[in-house]
């Protein structure tokens, strides 16, 4: 695994941009411009990436940008690799950069035919479990239980599973990460920048003013949602899962904390009864138990 | 060498995107636009096409593989029709606004319920609005004609808007006729490789489609209109020096037939207007000064050529194929938008006709022309909007 002190010194991801206090999101783009360099061509549908990156005249980007419609970051990297290619242009990573509501609901289907016509591009969803842009909305990707604006009392559904889905597509590269492992993180966007093909990489992304919790707690936030299994780290390549990092020790339930450490920490969780907690702990030890057999 | 061929109107659109050396083509199928990505993908795959294929999940992600690959620096190409045209919507203005040259096939298609696959323009006359350059084509010939002319327009620095060339479904889409298409050295001479003022370049980053607050959104607004002015020029220049080299020109925007004497010009757009040539001959046999008139661009549309062609006439008869519900034929409002304020203008009425596939043919537009003569000598019209041959 990669050194934080091996990372190139250069900040591509430039300051001025107009992101939140606390954000999650732009400290994944850091650590990913760092890890991808600025060979690097960011095609970026709506989300909170294509508000704070580049309100005209300015740009946050050393590299180029494509911003494009909410449902089509996918189908318009094809067309930027599929012009790539007939132009002979190499040595650039054509790299779709999208929000979870963007990948999991209005987006996956031309996700999902981007990565069947095997596209060689990376497909990142940084996934901050709600429409944050537009302010607080359910998305397929929210947790149970959890408030946003539109399940002011709490989401009655689970979180939509895309790493699975894209894994079903049997693409060479499918992992999670998390904002909160950074070596981790950066090891994946290197590895998948070397694997020929379609690579689809969720980021788990804490956001302090959509999960209710202080600005200065994001890291901290995102390393319990690993620690206690709601979020686990893992590729998944020919077939095989493999656990990574932290989550690794975590098969045995013992290991893992008590989701209540998780969801204590987030106002967006602070109507959750007892019963819904044990809703949401056996849907997290059912998805453990699930991650094993494909181990 | 030029060739000579037999083949339907889609074949056609798929021999003009190979001439015009398109390299990325995203293309889903659709009733009746299948042929011409059926065309495309034969080319690409056995070799006769050095170009990128991309065989997306739906019309919407074909417009935005184009809009991703234009941006990149490449020549693209796309065709659709009807329900593919309409989900693609939310694109064709981010084609148009990204200031794209993307050259689109439709294949008119009358838009459902209840499901239909034939012929009217009630699919792209309701893109109106998105910025897209339109033309609409009369036979097989300008098919091919005009989608090499509209390479030329669309990247010319002054205008970079999209382009779509229509012809009507089954009516053309699937008729032989014989087209020459012209020698590739030709073409190449007329229609020279994509040269984009910009493109996603690692060695020159520039991020596009940003977001714009209200104090600068106005001004792209305003860019995009000169751009259309410009196109607005340049239309007939291209089409002549087209005419200069392959020996066949549209006359720009309007197709005149029998019309310098006419005291009745009958108006229309596509194989309508065709059709018209033939009514008229029948009519002038009878001695009726009769003419036609077939708009070939409805965007820009072309406002000052319909008042030169109001100034001969004693009456214009505007035969739509399609409806904009609750006012009247597309065409009819833009040529009586055309004519506000001129004075002695000639009298106008609005014809319904041809929706859903449904023939006109030259018998059904003698009738009609025959009924404006009626209004004609009586000097006024009775009803401004009528539907033709409507079963009740």
């Amino acid at each position: 695994m990669i050194k934080l002190k091996e990372l190139p010194k250069e900040e591509y991801f430039l300051p001025g941009n107009a992101s939140c206090a606390g954000c999650g999101l732009s400290i994944a783009l850091r650590l990913a411009y760092k890890a991808l360099g600025p060979r690097t061509v960011f095609v970026i549908p709506a989300c909170c990436a294509s508000v704070i990156h580049s309100p005209f005249p300015n740009t946050a980007f050393a590299s180029p940008c494509l911003n494009i419609a909410f449902e089509a970051a996918a189908a318009a990297a094809s067309g930027v690799v599929a012009a790539y290619e007939k132009r002979g242009v190499k040595d650039v990573t054509v790299l779709a950069w999208a929000g979870d509501g963007g990948t999991a609901d209005i987006g996956i289907q031309a996700l999902s035919g981007a990565v069947e016509r095997g596209t060689n591009f990376i497909y990142v969803c940084y996934d901050n479990e709600s429409y944050m842009n537009t302010g607080i909305q359910r998305s397929g990707s929210t947790p149970y239980g959890a408030w946003t604006t539109t399940t002011p009392t709490g989401k009655k559904q689970h979180k939509k599973n895309v790493p699975l889905i894209m894994a079903a597509h049997d693409i060479p590269y499918v992992a999670t990460a998390c904002v909160s492992y950074p070596r981790d993180l950066i090891s994946k966007l290197r590895k998948a920048k070397e694997i020929t093909g379609p690579k689809y990489i969720q980021i788990l992304i804490p956001c302090p003013p959509g999960w209710r919790f202080p600005t200065e707690k994001t890291i901290e936030m995102g390393r319990l949602a690993v620690q206690t299994g709601m979020w686990p780290l893992f590729e998944v390549e020919s077939g095989k899962l493999k656990l990574n990092g932290p989550s690794a020790r975590l098969v045995d339930k013992s290991k893992r904390k008590p989701i209540e450490q998780y969801l204590k920490s987030q106002g967006r969780f602070r109507r959750l009864t007892k019963e819904d907690i044990e809703v949401l702990q056996t849907w997290v030890d059912s998805s453990w138990e699930h991650y094993e057999r494909l181990i | 060498m030029s060739q000579l061929i037999i083949d339907t109107g889609n074949h056609i659109a798929g021999y003009a995107c190979k001439a015009a050396k398109a390299d990325v083509i995203a293309a889903y199928p659709i009733t009746p636009q299948s042929s011409v990505v059926e065309q495309i993908a034969d080319f690409v795959e056995k070799g006769k096409m050095d170009a990128k294929y991309i065989r997306v999940e739906s019309e919407h992600s074909a417009m935005a593989a184009c809009i991703g690959a234009a941006a990149a620096g490449a020549r693209t190409f796309t065709a659709t029709s009807a329900h593919g045209l309409a989900l693609m919507h939310e694109m064709l203005h981010w084609a148009s606004a990204a200031r794209l040259p993307i050259v689109m096939a439709v294949v008119n298609r009358a838009m459902g319920p209840g499901w239909n696959i034939w012929a009217d323009f009630s699919d792209s006359l309701s893109q109106r609005d998105t910025g897209w350059i339109q033309f609409y084509c009369a036979d097989n010939q300008e098919i091919f004609d005009t989608i090499i002319q509209a390479y030329r327009l669309c990247e010319d620095k002054r205008v970079r808007m999209p382009t779509m060339v229509c012809h009507e479904g089954l009516i053309l889409s699937h008729t032989s006729m014989p087209v020459e298409i012209p020698d590739q050295k030709d073409i190449d001479e007329f229609l020279p490789p994509y040269d984009p003022p910009w493109i996603l370049d690692v060695d020159k980053p520039v991020t596009h489609g940003s977001l714009i607050y209200p104090e600068w959104y106005m001004e792209f607004r305003y860019f995009m209109d000169e751009a259309m002015k410009n196109a607005k020029k340049l239309i007939p220049e291209i089409d002549k020096e087209y005419g200069r080299k392959f020996g066949r020109e549209y006359r720009g925007y309007i197709e005149r037939y029998r019309c310098d004497d006419a005291d009745l010009v009958l108006l229309s757009m596509g194989t309508i207007g065709s059709e018209a040539k033939i009514a008229v001959d029948r009519l002038r046999r009878h001695g009726f000064k009769v003419g036609a008139a077939r708009v070939r661009v409805f965007r820009p549309f072309p406002k000052e050529e319909i008042q030169n062609l109001a100034e001969g006439a004693r009456m214009l008869t505007v035969i739509d194929r399609h409806i904009s519900y609750g006012m009247e034929g597309p065409l009819f409002i833009e040529v009586k938008a055309s004519l506000y304020g001129k004075e002695d203008g000639p009298l106008m009425t609005g014809l319904i006709a041809g929706l859903g596939g449904r023939d006109v043919t030259y018998l059904d537009i003698e009738k009609i022309a025959q009924k404006s003569l009626k209004h004609l000598e009586a000097g006024k019209v009775t009803k401004e909007v009528e539907w033709v041959g409507l079963r009740r």
